[in-house]
């Protein structure tokens, strides 16, 4: 798990988008599609660069009830993975 | 069997390419320049490609650069709302057409390298190459787009594979893509000059892994083995038909890059049949679809759902029959014609020098 103090970036080239043929969210990035669930959505809409993972979490408790701190995390630590985010100050 | 919309396409505008590299995945008969694609005929392919779903656009050859069109080519995928991918060897990619092309909507550009060695790296691509390669990736950075290294690796280029991840690192790569040569085309009428011993594979497995490790989290280091020596076959395009199409420069429709190999197989054209019915109902493309076409013993494996049999070209050049698992597998009843390859490869023991490919060269100048 990060540190909620940790700041999830989008990587260089990462774009989000929304595909009407599936009709999803989904994430674009060098070599790689993602389609998105509305949750994953939420948590790239909020990776601003700037908005440490508990600030994340405080703007998706603004959007859902019963937010969850890990899941969140696991969501991104799954992105960071995928090179999809990386982790500025853990 | 039903099938899932494609992800991604790969656009092979044409097969016209400055670099004469041995292992080229273009066929050896080279489709030439009159009878490629127009503009508005690619245009058309792409606008279809977004209706059937594709999400990925790669712009790729021969070298798409050259085509004076590429700018329009890629402003139109962008505007579709894919992500266009620029696949060049760097030759003629100047600051000018870089800022262009990112104008226009590049995503991402995938650079080819041969080797670290500049001399080497010239003689694998049968032309001075290596010097335009730096000032390509300054281009790629100076407009910030995310920059893709990628190097097929062979006999002649895996001993320097530790100067290669080091040479992508000071390009300034995301990622750095190492592709083991694979054999087809190309690389299959070359695969005694490019064949890697035993010792060579393990020797930059060793330093690819700690590559990884030091470079976590800076840049991606994606390492594709080599098949032949590998314990499972490689699950090829994730399924025949599954993900990905091809289209070639004369709007040929294909699975997979090298499914022309297969000349038991008719393939149809994007100027003569909708894309759509293509990717749904076409021989072509419903032929090893799933898992009905499978004999044994793919038929009852327990890992088809994981390879999916394998590689369909290289089950028919090896076995001559598609259908065939692929001989890679140990499971397979042909596997002794790999090893057999292997075992005359090793027995040789000979230093193959890069003089001694075999360039890809269009039929005119052979």
């Amino acid at each position: 798990m990060p540190a909620v103090t940790a700041v999830p970036r989008l990587r260089r080239g990462v774009r989000l988008g929304y595909d009407p043929v599936r009709q999803s969210p989904v994430v674009l990035f060098p070599e790689g599609v993602l389609l998105l669930n509305t949750t994953a959505e939420a948590v790239l809409k909020l990776c601003d660069g700037l908005s440490s993972l508990d600030e994340i979490v405080t703007g998706l408790r603004e959007q859902f009830t019963g937010v969850r701190e890990d899941q969140v995390g696991a969501v991104l630590e799954f992105l960071a993975d995928r090179h999809v985010v990386s982790w500025e100050d853990v | 069997m039903s099938a899932d919309p494609p992800l991604g396409l790969l656009a092979e505008l044409t097969h016209r390419c400055p670099l004469h590299c041995p292992y080229c995945s273009n066929p050896v008969e080279l489709v030439r320049r009159e009878r490629e694609l127009t503009t508005d005929q690619w245009r058309s392919v792409f606008t279809q490609a977004r209706a059937l779903g594709v999400l990925q656009v790669h712009l790729s050859g021969g070298e798409p650069l050259a085509r004076r069109d590429l700018p329009e080519l890629a402003a139109h995928a962008a505007g579709l709302g894919c992500y266009v991918n620029l696949v060049t060897s760097g030759l003629g990619l100047t600051k000018e057409r870089m800022t262009e092309l990112a104008a226009r909507g590049i995503d991402h550009v995938q650079l080819s390298v041969q080797a670290a060695d500049r001399q080497r790296a010239d003689a694998i691509a049968g032309t001075r190459a290596a010097a335009h390669k730096r000032s390509a990736a300054e281009a790629v950075r100076a407009v910030g787009l995310p920059l893709t290294v990628n190097v097929v690796l062979h006999r002649g280029n895996l001993d320097e594979v530790g100067a290669i991840i080091e040479l992508a690192e000071e390009l300034g790569a995301d990622r750095l893509e190492l592709a083991n040569a694979q054999y087809y085309g190309w690389a299959l009428r070359n695969r005694d000059s490019l064949m890697p011993t035993r010792g060579q594979l393990d020797a930059a497995d060793t330093v690819v892994r700690a590559a990884k490790a030091r470079l976590a989290g800076r840049m991606e280091v994606i390492h594709v083995i080599a098949d032949y020596h590998d314990s499972y076959p490689k699950p090829c395009m994730h399924g025949w038909g599954a993900r990905q199409l091809t289209v070639a420069p004369d709007g040929t429709v294909l699975p997979c890059p090298s499914a022309h190999v297969i000349s038991t197989l008719t393939f149809d054209n994007a100027t003569t049949r909708p894309l759509a019915e293509i990717w749904y109902e076409s021989e072509s493309f419903t032929a090893y679809r799933g898992e009905d076409w499978m004999r044994d013993p793919c038929r009852t494996c327990d890992r088809r759902g994981v390879d999916f049999g394998g590689c369909r070209c290289q089950a028919f050049l090896l076995t001559g029959a598609a259908e065939n698992t692929d001989p890679v597998c140990p499971k397979s009843p042909h596997h002794g014609v790999v090893t057999g390859i292997l075992a005359d490869s090793a027995s040789r023991q000979v230093l193959v020098g890069v003089a001694e490919l075999g360039f890809r060269m269009r039929s005119e100048e052979r």
